[in-house]
């Protein structure tokens, strides 16, 4: 039409910067993302991090094999236990190691109860942040249990420090497991709660459904992992493709998504919820007699070499590369690889087009902790 | 006699307000006098007993109008800050001329209607017989004006698409 | 000389007071319900169970310091609030609370004016409170509040058509455009018109949802907004009054959608006599409990719904619930020309 003349000067909008963060209610953590957008639109995202970077991987190279564990604590600091779980058993690779089955069962059903705790959490403010307040403090009230279960285990409600190099620091409490069932029963009936609430609301479904789709090609070759990769409909999960801990004895499915987009996302880690409980009820059935604490020696000293072991945290595959010298007490190069800086690459991608409103939710929805990201 | 001081008071802001209008310093200024200009007429038509225009005025001049205005001129006015809408063009000679002969006609226009002559007897007849009766102005609308009122429905339906065709880059 | 000045003025005292003390109350009723739906229990600490709060909240934002941007219009900062705020409040000079009350040998009206275009009044008032807004994020002096008051206010105008829509159909069925004589029409006809006109009030409510900025079309005032909503810049007084505007709007709404919908002052069920014995209850008291059911389902929707985003908001203001108001207007205006004769 012969209108641009007229019209296109006069209403002309020249492409805003917005910035997001650090401070926000909504970026969870210290993540500042830099907007450039057009009218509501946005036209590409920078994202800056580092604002919570506190030097734990140079940290490490000045702690003893041990003493680390309470470094990897603060990384994710939503999900400690897989962290815990991620560095002992790669130094039991590096050492090679043998943990006790009973110490694996226990390890599994830990990981698996943190696993709930985290996806919870993540349940909660992704609702919140879309609008729907009473979700979160739902979730929370029954994350509160898991915590109370974790602080009778290991002392500590957010930084457990439960896992010690060849096995556990002890052995559960009389009673614990009996509580794990009823939390998991708890839990259960609580997820058909949240879903009545969200998986069928028009509102919900309207902010959700085609947001942020990323195709399982472009997912792959951009480094996606955990429950987003799924959602996009590539089958991988570090539990069935290298098993670990226990595992490979236990029965489970693993939810993968069609479309990709933010509803995917959240039925993934929903079902994942799910199965979460699942484990943690086999792991406790089937736990085995024995002790759980490996032949450990008193000084942990691994032999020269480096190994890269990689868990299913709740965020994603979080993986370790350790190299060890073979002479000091400490390690020669502790490298993390956590899963929600990679997928914190995809925000860009995700973004891209969408509305201003759908930042925050895309942000939400990649689950992201800025302890893991900038260590 | 308490009818006439809101009279002459209420004519006063309309004066006055209506002034403000055109020599306001900002244009965000401007619209809001011109708001309350016609609040002030609003309540003329209290006091002239048609309640039903005096509540449509400030329905559809005072509550859609004008906010349109006020979005128009601040929309327009995004690139420059708040404080520099004064506008420097208000003193054109060109547009005083112009000015003064808009002035001139309404001046011909004012003293030919007070002029005696036979044109004025037949309006007033049709106004005694109270304006402010919803009833009474939708007989008029819908039964004695119908076709003046439809042809004026699409005028204003054409007015809106035109506006939408020449806001909307894509159909 | 007493019907013309004494008693209105006394009205007018006791509304406003009224009015005033329901909005502060309103605040901690939200933070109170929105708690016990969360599992917590909300304000606890000031008085017994949180019930002075509104006395704390009032009195913090009347000694916080009264701040004015640097460059910001003076007048207009100030005078944005008193817009948002007054006509909320003038409003209720014409919804009837009940018939009328005998004190003291003086039949006292329960409505401060019976207007014969009453409704015509409330929609051509509310219709102003939309330049407060604007103004508002105007006066800031800042581009974003400046953008997000223009968004709030679109979308006020967007939804004040739906809402106007039925209350035109409300029209055609009461006959009447003053708010006494549509509760009486629903006494003569029997039915509270909730039941006649279901669609016509699931626009209204929607509508006022919307007008009110209330969740789910709260997203101009969202704490996750990226650019500050339009009262940013405000604290103190000046932000009180907006909060209060707010709350009282709430209250506009809910005691039309009584009026206009619910039967305001009757009692359920009017032209049945077996039920007559609920008589005993007056009718302002079966007026006040309806409105209260009104802001609890406000207060719920916010503590259940998450929120529409901008877009989606305006779409469905422009392509859903103004299209339906037309055809209720269309399908009552046919019904009462063929059939109501």
């Amino acid at each position: 039409m012969d209108n641009q003349r007229v019209t296109s000067s006069m209403f002309d909008t020249d492409e805003l910067v917005i910035n997001m963060g650090p401070q926000h209610p909504s970026t969870h953590g210290v993540l500042r993302v830099v907007l450039r957008l057009d009218g509501e639109r946005v036209v590409d995202a920078d994202v800056v991090i580092g604002y919570l970077h506190r030097g734990i991987e140079k940290l490490c190279e000045n702690r003893d094999w041990t003493q680390i564990i309470l470094l990897t604590d603060r990384m994710d600091y939503v999900a400690a236990a897989t962290n815990n779980l991620g560095y002992c058993e790669t130094v039991e690779k590096l050492m090679q190691l043998e943990v006790p089955r009973r110490a694996k069962y226990i390890r599994t059903a830990l990981a698996e109860l943190q696993r709930l705790a985290s996806h919870l959490v993540w349940l909660g403010t992704h609702a919140m942040d879309i609008g729907a307040v009473t979700v979160f403090l739902y979730c929370l009230r029954e994350r509160e249990l898991i915590l109370d279960l974790f602080e009778e285990y290991c002392g500590a409600r957010l930084t457990y420090n439960s896992m010690r190099i060849g096995g556990l620091p002890g052995d559960l409490p009389p009673g614990w497991d009996r509580k794990a069932r009823e939390i998991c029963d708890l839990v259960d009936e609580k997820v058909v709660e949240y879903e009545q609430l969200l998986t069928q609301n028009r509102i919900w479904l309207e902010r959700t459904r085609g947001v942020g789709v990323i195709s399982a090609a472009d997912a792959v070759a951009m480094g996606f992992c955990g429950p987003p990769l799924r959602a996009s409909g590539v089958y991988r999960d570090v539990r069935v493709d290298e098993p670990y801990a226990a595992y490979e004895e236990l029965q489970f499915d693993i939810p993968i998504g069609a479309a990709g987009d933010t509803y995917d996302r959240y039925l993934v880690r929903l079902e994942e919820i799910r199965q979460s409980t699942r484990i943690v009820r086999q792991a406790l059935d089937g736990l085995p007699d024995g002790p759980v604490m490996g032949k450990v020696p008193r000084l942990i000293k691994p032999p020269a070499g480096e190994t890269y072991h990689a868990i299913e945290s709740p965020k994603g595959e979080l993986g370790f590369f350790i190299v060890s010298d073979g002479k000091s007490l400490s390690p020669w190069r502790f490298r993390v690889r956590p899963p929600s800086f990679t997928n914190l690459q995809l925000l860009p991608k995700l973004v891209r087009g969408h509305l201003v409103a759908d930042v925050v939710a895309l942000i939400g929805t990649i689950d992201i902790v800025l302890g893991e990201v900038d260590r | 006699m308490g009818e006439a001081i809101a009279f002459y008071s209420l004519a006063a802001l309309i004066l006055g307000l209506g002034l403000a209008v055109i020599t306001a310093r900002s244009t965000v200024y401007s619209v809001l006098f011109l708001v309350a200009n016609f609040l002030c007429v609003a309540m003329l038509y209290v006091l002239l007993r048609a309640e039903f225009l005096a509540v449509i005025q400030v329905l559809v001049y005072a509550g859609g109008i004008v906010v349109l205005y006020l979005f128009v001129v601040m929309l327009v006015n995004l690139k420059r800050g708040p404080e520099d809408h004064a506008d420097p063009r208000r003193r054109d000679r060109l547009g005083l001329a112009m000015a003064g002969l808009v002035f001139g006609q309404l001046l011909a226009v004012a003293i030919y209607a007070f002029w005696p002559s036979q044109a004025t007897g037949g309006a007033s007849a049709t106004a005694a017989r109270g304006i402010g009766n919803v009833e009474q102005v939708g007989h008029a609308l819908y039964v004695e004006y119908l076709v003046p009122f439809e042809v004026a429905s699409v005028l204003l339906l054409v007015a809106m698409i035109g506006a939408i065709l020449l806001a909307k880059r894509e159909l | 000389m007493i019907d013309y000045v004494v008693i209105p003025l006394v009205q007018i005292a006791i509304l406003l007071v009224g009015v005033l003390t329901a909005v502060a109350y309103l605040v901690l009723l939200e933070r109170k319900v929105q708690a016990w739906v969360q599992v917590r229990l909300g304000p606890m600490r000031v008085g017994p169970h949180g019930l002075l709060q509104p006395v704390a909240d009032i009195v913090k934002l009347l000694v916080k310091e009264d701040i004015t941007p640097a460059r910001a219009d003076k007048w207009i900062y100030t005078l944005a609030p008193i817009i948002v705020l007054v006509p909320a409040l003038i409003v209720f000079a014409v919804i009837p609370f009940g018939q009328s009350v005998t004190l003291f040998g003086v039949s006292i009206p329960l409505y401060i004016a019976d207007l014969n275009i009453g409704l015509l009044y409330i929609v051509a008032v509310a219709s102003l409170g939309v330049y407060g807004t604007i103004l508002g994020g105007w006066s800031s002096n800042s581009k974003y509040p400046l953008l997000a008051s223009l968004r709030a206010s679109a979308q006020l105008i967007s939804y004040e058509v739906a809402v106007t829509m039925t209350l035109v159909s409300m029209i055609l069925v009461a006959g009447s455009l003053s708010m006494v004589e549509i509760v009486e029409a629903q006494q003569a006809q029997g039915w509270w018109f909730v039941f006649l006109q279901p669609v016509a009030f699931f626009i209204y409510f929607v509508g006022g949802l919307a007008e009110t900025n209330r969740a789910p079309f709260d997203l101009p005032e969202a704490e996750q907004e990226l650019v500050g909503g339009f009262h940013t810049e405000y604290s103190g007084i000046r932000f009180a009054l907006f909060f209060l505007a707010e709350y009282a709007n709430m209250i506009v709404i809910s005691a039309i959608a009584t009026t206009i919908f619910w039967g305001g002052w009757l009692r359920p069920f009017p032209s049945v006599e077996f039920l007559a014995f609920l008589d005993w209850v007056p009718g302002w008291a079966w007026f006040i409990a309806k409105t209260m059911v009104f802001l609890y389902v406000f207060l719920w929707v916010r503590a259940t719904l998450p929120r529409y985003r901008y877009d989606q908001l305006m779409r469905i203001g422009w392509k859903v619930l103004i299209p339906l108001a037309i055809a209720n207007v269309i399908v009552t205006a046919a019904w009462k020309v063929l059939v109501a004769g």
